[in-house]
């Protein structure tokens, strides 16, 4: 079996955002970039279809700035065959536009399953599997928690509201991960070693044209200064007075 | 000439969602604005008779596909309906709010239209005769303003923003069947079941008021403090990323940038001390509460009102006073 996974670069969750001075875009200036959490349970239950069937290819692909690159290697490094970077040099690509790169790339090669994380938490669109697929011409499921392959179809759980949706999808398919799904491995030693003769593909992302336009990033909107209402038991009788007096919710 | 706005009603159980109403009613203000009129698209099996109910919120044409194909969601299926839908209305937007079927659906239907998605959009404005849209990024941490390159726009709205206008029931609009299109067989993904998780009885990115519980609860065994107020305020128990990793609580109940994001209400946080990553989650929520005994905790900063105190102590009483207060 022949698996795709497409990853992205983003920052760390735990950074705090600056707009940067184009008024449009994030301020990259002391912020750590790295895997996106949710890339990782696609690449991990990648790497456990392929060991559970001793045969098959993980291959990790991405559209991003040259640095990507050691995103990419710690995916090898937990186990992936080989790595694709599209670099790209567009200050700005929508989600039409990396999936139109990523689209064009797999288009040329032989797959069964493609798979991503279920949003990349920079842009938070959860966007570019769907569009990726209705672009290849194959079916998606979106949010998948539990992923079962049998002859050319995959039963897939699926998260919604309250519970969740059991989708039979025919295969070659595009997944979307979501926590719960599995608990991702770390690389070893040997992995990481091993990582560094693995195959590591560099080319020019395909032009992009975007469809959405950033016309300005700003902060959020500032929240008005609350209030302590009061100390321990105190605060109680307060409290369910400004729920109901003020903020009449209750 | 810019066509109309077409917004998607999802039906759960033949009753259309609150959520598609709200992004029906923004539709409605948004074809107001653009001098334009509203086409509402529902599909399902034995849906006809509730759809002429959306032009109580705002909707001039209403085109139903009523078919036992329709009966399950599929992700192809439903795209196939609705992208053609777009087509053959010349929409210049279609609007659907970000449920885990709105955002499933949008990014195939974008796809089919070779267009991108403006997902979980918090604002809308018509600048100059042309759709702007406002949404969160980095988890809330920066918003964007976007504008569209090209048309039609697909934008998904985030639940409990937007507001769900008064129904004006003396409003009518033509219905008009589509046929649908495709045979069961024809489908790549098919919703074989619907699993209800148990004991839960209402969604937390639904919910109107949800009360979550955090590390200062000390163990899974406290949680009944948090499920007992949260069922006198009639609302939903959520959870912070701590208590769902030490695997106190499931991962569906996960509020934060790597669970849920929601805008209740009413959030109250007990015993979180509010990780930026679980204030990305819930700081769009309008009345924030906050329980924690350490006076310098982070959550205090985005809370309206705070109870510096020992949650063991004030959560119980405020449980018995709200049941007080509620049930006299």
């Amino acid at each position: 079996m022949k698996i795709i996974v497409c990853v992205k670069r983003v920052p760390d969750t735990t950074t705090q955002v600056k707009v940067g001075p184009d008024g449009k875009s994030l301020d990259p200036a002391g912020v750590t970039f790295g895997p996106n959490p949710y890339d990782e349970f696609a690449v991990e239950e990648a790497l456990r279809i392929k060991e559970k069937r001793a045969q098959g290819e993980v291959v990790v692909l991405s559209v991003g700035v040259a640095e990507t690159a050691q995103v990419l290697r710690t995916y090898l490094a937990m186990g992936a065959d080989r790595a694709i970077l599209l670099k790209d040099d567009q200050p700005y690509r929508d989600n039409f536009a990396v999936a139109s790169a990523l689209a064009s790339t797999i288009r040329t090669m032989p797959f069964d399953l493609l798979l991503f994380g279920k949003q990349a938490v920079d842009d938070d669109g959860s966007q570019v599997g769907s569009i990726t697929a209705r672009l290849l011409g194959i079916p998606v499921v979106n949010t998948v928690v539990k992923l079962e392959l049998g002859e050319g179809k995959a039963k897939c759980h699926r998260e919604i509201e309250g519970g969740h949706e059991e989708v039979e999808v025919t295969l070659p398919a595009a997944i979307t991960t979501q926590k719960g799904l599995n608990e991702p491995r770390f690389a070893s030693l040997t992995g990481i070693m091993a990582a560094k003769k693995k195959p590591f593909e560099e080319k020019p992302a395909p032009a992009g044209e975007s469809r959405l336009q950033v016309l300005k990033m700003e902060p959020p909107p500032k929240r008005p200064a609350g209030r302590i209402v009061g100390k321990g038991l105190d605060g109680v009788p307060e409290l369910v007075k400004a729920l109901h007096d003020e903020a009449k919710v209750v | 000439m810019p066509g109309p706005i077409l917004v998607f009603v999802e039906q759960r159980d033949g009753k259309p969602k609150k959520q598609s109403l709200e992004a029906l009613s923004e539709g409605r203000r948004l074809a107001t604005a653009l001098s334009v009129p509203v086409v509402a698209a529902l599909f399902g099996e034995g849906v006809k008779p509730v759809a002429g109910t959306l032009a109580h919120y705002g909707a001039d044409r209403i085109l139903v596909g009523d078919s036992p194909n329709l009966r399950h969601y599929s992700t192809d299926g439903y795209a196939k309906l609705l992208g053609d839908a777009v087509q053959a209305a010349g929409a210049q937007a279609v609007l659907l709010s970000a449920t885990a079927m709105g955002k499933d659906l949008a990014g195939y239907v974008a796809g089919g239209l070779e267009t991108s998605v403006a997902a979980d959009c918090t604002g809308t404005s018509v600048v100059d005769g042309k759709l702007q849209v406002r949404r969160p990024v980095y988890a809330g941490k920066a918003v964007v303003t976007l504008g569209f390159a090209k048309l039609p726009a697909v934008l998904t709205l985030r639940p409990n923003v937007f507001p769900l206008s008064a129904a004006d029931t003396a409003r009518t609009a033509p219905v008009e069947d589509v046929a649908c299109p495709f045979g069961l067989a024809d489908l790549k993904s098919v919703v074989k079941d619907v699993v209800t998780s148990a004991g839960k009885k209402i969604e937390l990115t639904e919910a109107n008021i949800i009360v979550s519980g955090g590390r200062g609860l000390k163990g899974p065994e406290n949680f009944p403090l948090i499920e007992e107020l949260a069922q006198v305020l009639g609302g939903a128990v959520g959870a912070s990323r701590a208590v769902v990793d030490a695997g106190w609580r499931p991962h569906e109940d996960q509020v934060g940038q790597t669970g849920k994001t929601v805008s209740p209400s009413l959030y109250v946080a007990v015993g979180i001390s509010g990780a930026i990553q679980h204030l990305a989650g819930m700081s769009s929520s309008k009345f924030i509460v906050a329980i924690n005994k350490d006076p310098d905790a982070p959550i205090f900063k985005i809370a309206d009102y705070g109870i510096v105190g020992d949650l063991f102590e004030v959560v119980p009483a405020l449980t018995a006073a709200f049941r007080k207060f509620l049930g006299g």
